[in-house]
């Protein structure tokens, strides 16, 4: 296997005293969609945020493309390429869709490579060039999680972080915003790793998945592997 | 019609100053009692400035206006130099804590400049015709129709700035959710001290604006200005941009309107402002155009 895009090693994170994270190590190839499963409080949200440096590691590293990135400012691992889609989108309501995505480029310098990367965001999602002009917080919510995502896009991440984009949403949404990830995948060799309460639908699309348990990663295997085991069919996907 | 003239034109002084104070609030959450200190730094600024060019160039036009640009240069970093040293170590603390740093240094300003002017009256000497005219029923002075001219551009400039910039957007992103521009690649405290020269190099313009217009400064003249522009940024909405010059503006028109009204004298002015100031926070607390309910001082 060649080196990987993005690697944790031994990562700890702790919220005051409480261990969020108790050493956890992953690998991620260039090109795959990695998820992430596990309960609520297993410390997959904090995975992303600590990748993204929101949240400050207490011990062991990330590295992302052979350089560490553990102790770095949250906006030069954005420069570097490494996008977290937040839980709950949290699209800034009270600005139009428009300057929601020219904020997703605000680390570009160019108006005119702007302007393009606005144009293909509209592609992939029609809807939100049917409305850029309106307030964010006015979209739906399967509307809202495009926004964000096409938010992350107009930075042209080589890594995408999505922190549950199924949360709250209609299936057939759900089936929707799955396909534009695959799609994302495919069309620019974009790396994702997924966090998903909605295992079934993760497992589908993902090529490889961890599960995360009180802060530990318990299991690692393929997706098919794992949509085959018994104790994850039994905790996750209800069957 | 007088009175709009004389209104708009303190209004937009009110209206800059105010700017500082609602972009500072919508971004750390700041009431940043040292604003209107900032302001009369900027008027004593632009004083110490004149008196040393005027032997060579004058204290015409442009002069002053010389004057004004490096004053907003000078006063903005001060600003940004105050938010690294003051309030940036505070950022994480309590709010009552950063609070109480503002008023810190609002004292060490005014103080400063009492002992460097011998808390006197200061004379803001400049060369301009102040031979009056008259536009109808209006009667005015070349020096108020460039005052005003200045001050409404420089508000319009600050409006095309906040909304159509990136910068200006990313002001706008960070007070609603700091979090969330950090993950758009937003270096927040590069935006925050931004907003500070941005804030500190307005109200330095309307302190020489100012001391222009009344002819003497002082060194306690930030006191009741920060106060107003406090009020107009209630009134409009605070936070808002656009809000704080609009309260700002309609700040100068009550008070110029309110003073014409039979037994109140121009003396009852301050006591006009401030209960509005109440009555917009009991019954209008968002500001004219203030959204929903949100935490608060």
């Amino acid at each position: 296997m060649s080196e990987p895009i993005l690697s944790l090693k031994n990562l700890e994170t702790r919220y005051g005293q409480i261990y969020a994270l108790r050493g956890i190590s992953m690998d991620i190839q260039e090109g795959e969609i990695v998820t992430l499963l596990g309960a609520n409080g297993a410390g997959k949200s904090t995975t992303l945020k600590t990748i993204s440096s929101l949240i400050t590691a207490s011990a062991g590293s990330v590295t992302f493309n052979g350089r560490e990135i553990t102790h770095l400012h949250p906006h030069t691992i954005v420069e570097m390429g490494v996008i977290h889609v937040p839980e709950g989108r949290m699209i800034f309501k009270e600005l139009t869709v428009k300057e929601n995505l020219e904020l997703g480029s605000f680390t570009l310098h160019d108006n005119d490579i702007r302007k393009q990367r606005l144009e293909r965001v509209y592609g992939l999602f029609p809807v939100l060039g049917e409305r850029q002009q309106q307030m964010g917080g006015f979209l739906s919510g399967g509307e809202q999680q495009m926004l964000a995502m096409g938010r992350a896009l107009m930075t042209e991440p080589k890594v995408l972080l999505l922190d549950e984009p199924s949360m709250g949403l209609a299936p057939l949404i759900v089936n929707n915003i799955m396909d534009i990830i695959r799609q994302i995948n495919k069309d620019h060799g974009t790396t994702i790793l997924l966090v998903e309460q909605n295992a079934k639908a993760a497992l589908k699309l993902a090529t490889r998945g961890y599960v995360l348990e009180t802060g530990e990663i318990v299991m690692e295997g393929s997706a098919e592997e794992l949509s085959k085991d018994e104790s994850i069919v039994k905790a996750y996907l209800g069957e | 019609m007088q009175q709009l003239f004389n209104g708009l034109l303190i209004g937009s002084f009110y209206g800059l100053v105010a700017i500082g104070y609602s972009m500072v609030y919508g971004i750390i959450k700041l009431l940043n009692f040292a604003h209107g200190d900032i302001y009369m730094i900027g008027a004593f600024s632009g004083l110490v400035f004149l008196s040393i060019v005027s032997p060579y160039i004058g204290a015409g036009w442009p002069a002053l206006i010389l004057g004004m640009l490096i004053t907003m240069l000078l006063v903005g970093l001060l600003g940004v130099f105050i938010q690294r040293v003051a309030y940036r170590p505070m950022l994480k603390a309590p709010r009552l804590s950063i609070l109480i740093t503002a008023l810190a240094v609002s004292m060490i300003l005014y103080n400063t400049v009492m002992l460097l002017s011998a808390g006197r009256y200061r004379a803001f000497n400049v060369e301009i015709s102040s031979e009056s005219f008259y536009l109808g029923a209006l009667r005015l002075t070349e020096t108020r129709v460039v005052l005003i001219v200045a001050a409404f551009a420089l508000m319009f400039i600050m409006h095309m700035f906040i909304t159509k910039t990136m910068y200006g957007k990313a002001m706008r992103a960070i007070a609603l959710d700091r979090d969330t521009c950090q993950l758009m690649g937003i270096d927040v405290y590069k935006i925050i001290a931004l907003t500070f020269f941005v804030g500190s190099a307005l109200a330095a313009a309307a302190g020489i604006m100012a001391g222009v217009y009344y002819g003497t400064i002082h060194f306690y003249m930030g006191f009741l200005i920060g106060l107003k522009a406090f009020t107009a940024a209630v009134i409009g909405g605070i936070g808002i941009i656009p809000g704080a010059m609009l309260g700002g503006l309609l700040l100068g028109l009550l008070e110029a309107f309110g003073t014409q009204i039979p037994f109140i004298g121009t003396q009852w002015k301050d006591v006009f402002s401030f209960a509005f100031l109440i009555l917009f926070l009991i019954f209008k607390p968002n500001g004219l155009l203030g959204r929903s309910e949100s935490e608060r001082m």
